[in-house]
Order: structure tokens, then sequence, then C-alpha cells
């Protein structure tokens, strides 16, 4: 992950804040520095390190991105196309005003880091590094401690209102060797609400941290497509606060991707929230080396509170499917209703899943569950179908898609749904047999 | 229409032959019963017939309309017009009964080189077919027979059956798990696809269901094989004696 001059990352710790990216103003200067601080503080990411036992750090660490190319879409219309959206484009993790909407809408303001960054004064100041600072539990995260240091952009957006036309940040890859760090900060005021859509790979490696501020009785809802480019290596982290009766809503569609390791932090702190995180991951080995991790932390720490963790993930060929998740209901976060649950369908023998799923309970009165399988396509489902005509690998199709299900019923709007499911029943249709 | 001769089947996984050399004929727009005692093979015949796994063909030739359907994989059967009746409906979650039903009738006429039906015009058709088994729009949309009772799942069935229209009809004890109205409802599904080119195999443990839905043949499985045919009054037979006079004579 190299800074915009291409410094290599620092190896000995000491060098780190003398690497942190200069910002004319006050306010992400400071932010800058602490998170070189937080960084210089838990050291880069150890072989030995539990969190990082099923996933080797090392390509996200190594001082240059492994070479990836970029798919090529042909004529393919990409997801999201259909919907009214504000977009905002980032070539190989440049922002691209020319490809880019006004930034502006009712009810939103949107301004990009690296302007923010002339400021002495802003809004995002309590946010940036801030809540990524929170997300340091149960484990160090110092990759992301990285992103707030070295984050070369990003976009910050504050919803104020209904927010009725989604934004939508659309990530372009080109060059073979580019190296992004993209840092955004979404801010949901109180009552208001925002969807977020995201699209594309972003580069040949990336490394992003969203922080995400949902106020009281607000809500924000977020659709993410990682993109079909293979030889990528992507780090991402969601860090999310919730307020009382918020809602929030994320999901995430992964196809292809050498290694992506998608983490999410989520702290529940007002009463009757309700926070939903959901995957789905498909992999098949002969596009390449498959490896897709998602990493989910929920913290309860209020009354009444509602979470849920869904993930799916679907192997073939050697592909690698990795999860490890962890409910914590704090001490009298009584009424916690928290359910986790990560599945994988394996298409043979070859795919492996690993699953690491826990909770932590410190209240007496919470309904808090986790169920994580791996299996095989259901044989008596398979001939039932095809006993009523419908070929072998189309009825694989159709019991792959209903393993899926339950991921795309976290997306609230049914046509983003619909067009997700269109690319998930393409994919298929390409790695059939 | 269904020729059946010599069918020897044993279990692919053990030593263990469970048909013994099966002969039937079914004619084109003939009801045939199957009635026999627990673990004759009935079922066996059924699941050989579909394709299902598991099963190993020793001997013998199964035929629909000269066609040799042991050599067919089990959507091709279906798309040749051969359909089963689940004993035990297979429940499928994720999976919507108007998409499955829709992905199948589709996949038969793109087998048979048909066109594909239009929404439109499959929406128009399932409607009528769902109401004459008085299946609800819910029923429609909700995941294939999750949550359904056994009556639904049977009823489903037989609207998969009057969806796919097929030549050749297998029941598999379709009326077991239902109370006698839903016995009611189904056998009048039945009876309303009865017509001259297509024709039944109904599997049943009783007589009862054939009250509902009138066979031209009953046969008598025992032990592997059909060991005695003969008209409706066979079923009444059974019903009253049970079977033990016929495995007497199998026995002398």
């Amino acid at each position: 992950m190299s800074s915009p001059v291409n410094s290599p990352v620092p190896q000995q710790e000491g060098l780190i804040s003398a690497q942190v990216r200069p910002a004319s103003g006050a306010w992400l200067a400071k932010a800058r520095t602490e998170a070189a601080a937080r960084l210089t503080q838990m050291g880069l990411p150890k072989r030995r390190d539990e969190y990082w036992k099923w996933t080797r750090p090392d390509a996200l660490i190594a001082d240059q991105a492994a070479p990836a190319s970029a798919f090529d879409y042909g004529d393919e219309q990409p997801v999201f196309h259909a919907v009214d959206r504000l977009k905002i484009v980032f070539v190989d993790g440049v922002f691209d005003a020319e490809a880019s909407d006004d930034l502006s809408g009712e009810g939103l303001e949107i301004e990009r880091l690296s302007d923010a960054a002339k400021a002495d004064i802003h809004w995002a100041s309590s946010l940036y590094g801030a809540l990524e600072t929170r997300g340091h539990n149960p484990v160090d995260r110092p990759l992301a401690a990285y992103n707030s240091a070295m984050a070369t952009d990003g976009v910050l957006i504050r919803a104020t209102g209904k927010v009725s036309r989604p934004v939508s940040v659309m990530y372009r890859h080109f060059s073979d060797t580019s190296d992004a760090i993209l840092h955004h900060v979404v801010k949901v005021e109180e009552g208001a609400s925002l969807t977020l859509l995201e699209n594309g790979t972003a580069a040949a490696r990336l490394s992003m941290v969203t922080e995400i501020d949902v106020a009281d009785g607000a809500s924000f809802h977020h659709v993410r497509a990682q993109g079909r480019d293979h030889g990528r290596h992507v780090l991402t982290h969601i860090f999310a606060r919730l307020g009382r009766e918020s809602v929030f809503k994320s999901f995430t569609m992964a196809v292809n991707g050498m290694l992506t390791r998608n983490e999410c932090v989520i702290e529940i702190l007002g009463d009757d929230a309700k926070a939903h995180v959901a995957g789905a991951a498909l992999g098949d080995g002969a596009d390449g080396e498959f490896l897709h991790d998602d990493t989910v932390f929920v913290t309860h720490d209020a009354v009444n509170c509602e979470s849920r963790q869904v993930f799916k993930k679907v192997l073939k060929n050697g592909a690698t499917g990795i999860f490890q998740g962890k409910i914590l209901v704090k001490a009298g976060a009584q009424k916690t209703d928290g359910y986790q649950k990560s599945q994988s369908l394996l298409l043979d023998e070859d795919a492996q899943f690993l699953a690491k799923p826990e909770l932590e309970i410190y209240a007496d009165d919470v309904a808090c569950s986790h169920g994580s399988t791996s299996g095989a396509i259901d044989e008596e489902a398979l001939f039932y179908l095809r006993s009523r005509g419908v070929p072998e690998r189309i009825a694989t199709d159709l019991l792959v898609l209903a393993f899926l299900a339950d991921t795309i019923e976290e997306i609230e709007d049914a046509d983003i749904a619909d067009d997700i499911v269109s690319r998930l029943e393409a994919w298929l249709e390409r790695h059939r047999g | 229409m269904l020729s059946i001769k010599g069918l020897e089947v044993k279990l692919e996984d053990e030593d263990k032959q469970i048909l013994k050399g099966v002969d039937l004929e079914v004619p084109a727009g003939k009801v045939h019963a199957i009635m026999g005692p627990n673990g004759s093979g009935k079922s066996t015949l059924s699941y050989v017939l579909s394709g299902r796994d598991g099963y190993e063909v020793t001997a013998g030739s199964a035929t629909m309309d000269g066609e040799d359907l042991l050599d067919m994989e089990p959507e091709e059967r279906a798309a040749a017009g051969l359909f089963l009746a689940f004993q035990y409906p297979v429940e499928i979650p994720g999976v919507g009964n108007m998409t499955f039903l829709r992905t199948a009738v589709n996949s038969q006429r793109k087998a048979r080189g048909e066109d594909e039906m239009s929404a439109a015009d499959f929406l128009k058709f399932i409607r009528a077919k769902a109401k004459d088994l008085k299946i609800d729009a819910d029923m429609l949309k909700r995941p294939v027979n999750v949550g359904f009772s056994g009556g639904e799942k049977k009823r489903n069935e037989i609207l998969q059956m009057a969806m796919l229209e097929p030549k050749m009809c297998i029941l598999d004890e379709t009326d077991s798990g239902l109370d006698v109205d839903a016995m009611k409802l189904v056998s009048e599904g039945v009876n309303a696809l009865r017509a001259e080119g297509r024709s039944f195999l109904v599997i049943t443990h009783y007589q009862r269901l054939l009250d509902h839905i009138k066979p031209d043949v009953v046969h008598i499985m025992a032990r592997g094989r059909i060991v005695k045919s003969g008209g409706p009054e066979l079923a009444l037979e059974v019903e009253n004696n049970g079977y033990a006079d016929i495995l007497a004579e199998l026995d002398a």
C-alpha cells in the first residue's frame, strides 16, 4: 500500500509518522498524525496473529501491489446502471470529476476528502479516524489505522434529510499496478436516510475504510458489488456506529478476487436499533486463486436491538471462503436479538470453508445464536427439479441461488435486488460444469 | 404407451435385488393401478422409471412410446412426457413455486424445440390451473413445498402435472397423508387430466383412492414382480381379504 509518491510501506514502525500524508488543514493533519501513532503502537499484522490466521496479510502489506489486470466487461452494462443515482467515479483510486455528477443533492452534502483536507475545521473531524479508533476491538486492525493515516482521497457524505436518490460510488480499474487507498466518511443525521451503492474493483490493490455514523432514527442502506477483476487484492473496513431506532443494512456481492477481505465492525449504541450485514460470495478456483474473507464484529451496547449477520459462500475448484464473526452483547444490553449465519455451499471436494463464529454475552435476557454450516447441493432437491424437466445444470444454478436467497433478502430495494440476482445468475451460467 | 419387460433392479450400493422381473403394459389413455404390500417394490419401480440415482438395472427394459426410458436423464424423460407425482414431495427453500414451475415448463418446451411461454401467458395458464385445485396465490409465491401441509403438497404435485401436461403420469401413493376432502380434491384434479392420449399408473396401498380415480386395470405387486392383474374388482378383493391369499398362492 504505497503512498502516491510511491514511498514503500515502512517496515520500521518508527518511520510511519514521517510517512503521513500532509494535509494543509488542521483537522485532517491531526487525524492522520493520530492514526499514524495508533499504527506505530499496534504494529503491522504478524503471521502469528489469530486474526490473520487464515488470510495471509503479506500481499496487503507488501511494498508494492501485485499486478492485476482489469476485467474487460465488454458491452455488459455495469451493475446498478438502471438505478437513478448520483454518480461519483474514481479511476484507479483517483477522483474523476468529468465522469462524476455534480456533488450535490437535496438533503445531501458531498465533498471530496482531498478538498475537505484544506479546511481547518470540518464536520467529519468527529468521525474520521474516530470510528476506526473505536473499532480496534476485540483485536487491533492496524491496516485500518494505516488507511486513516495514508488515504489519498475519498468522499465525505452527510445526509440531513431523506435522500431519495442513492449515492453511487463507482470504482474503475485500468492500470495493472494501481494501488489505491480510499477513506470515506458517511454521516446520516437524525431522522435522515441514505442509500449508498458501490461497485467495481478500484485498483490492483485497494485499501478502503468507510466510517458510517447513523444517528437516532436514521437509516442507512448499502449495496456493494466488488467487481470481477480476478487478480485483485482488496481489504475493506466498514466502521459503523448506530443510534437509537436507527437502521443499518449492508449487502456485499463478491465474485472473483484473488484476495478479498471485508471487515465490518458495527457498534450499536442506541436502543431499538437494527443492524443487518450480509454477503454473497462466489468463487471458482478455475479463474485463478480465490480467497474471500468476511470478518465481522457486532457489539450490542443498548437495549432491544436486533443484529443479523448473513454470509453465504459458493465455492468450487479449490476456492477458499473464510468467515470470522462475533457478536458481543455487553452487560445491560437486554432484549438483544442477535443472529449470525455463515454457510458455504461446496460444489466440489476441492473447495474449502473456514469459519470461526463467536458469541460473547454479558446480559441475561437475550436471544443470540449462530449457525455455521458447510454442505453440498441437496441431491433430493436436484432430482425433484430434474424430474420436472429442468436440466441438471440449470437445476444446480436454481439451488445455488436458493442458497443465496436470504442474503439477497437483506437488500431493501426490489429492483436493485433483481439486478444483483441477475449478476449472480450470469456468473453461475458462465461457471457451469 | 408404457412398456416394461422383465425389469430387474438392485440397489446400487447394496447387493439387494428389489425388482425381480416386472412385466407391465399400460396402453394409451388407460389408468392402471398397482397395489401391493409394503416392500414389494412399488416405489422403487416409480423411481427407476423416473431416473433417480441409487438403483442399478440388471436386466429388462422400460420404454415409453418405443423410447428407451432407462437410457435417458431424468430431465429427458420428463421432456418426453413422463411425470412422477412424489409420495414425499421435496421442500426447496429459496426457490419460489412460480419460478420453479416456469423453469420446468420452459425447460421442457425448449427440450422439445418449442418456443418458451411468455410470462403473461404462463401467469394466465397457472392461475386457471391453480384455481381448479384450490391453490391460492400465496401458495404459488411461497418456496416449493416449504411449510405446505400434506394436502397442499399433493395438490401442488397435481398442479405441476396439470402444467406440464405429461402423457405418462405415475402417482406414487398420492393418497398418503390426505384426509377425505383433500383426497377428493386431488382425485378430481387427476380425473380432469384423463384424456385419450394420457395414461396413468396409480400406485397405492388402499382401495379408497381407486373409488375416486377409477382404474381400467389393477395389478398386484409382491416380492418385486407383478403377480396378479385384473379389473377394478381386484382392488376390492384385496381391501376385503388383504394380501395373504395372494402371497400364499405364490408360496404354493
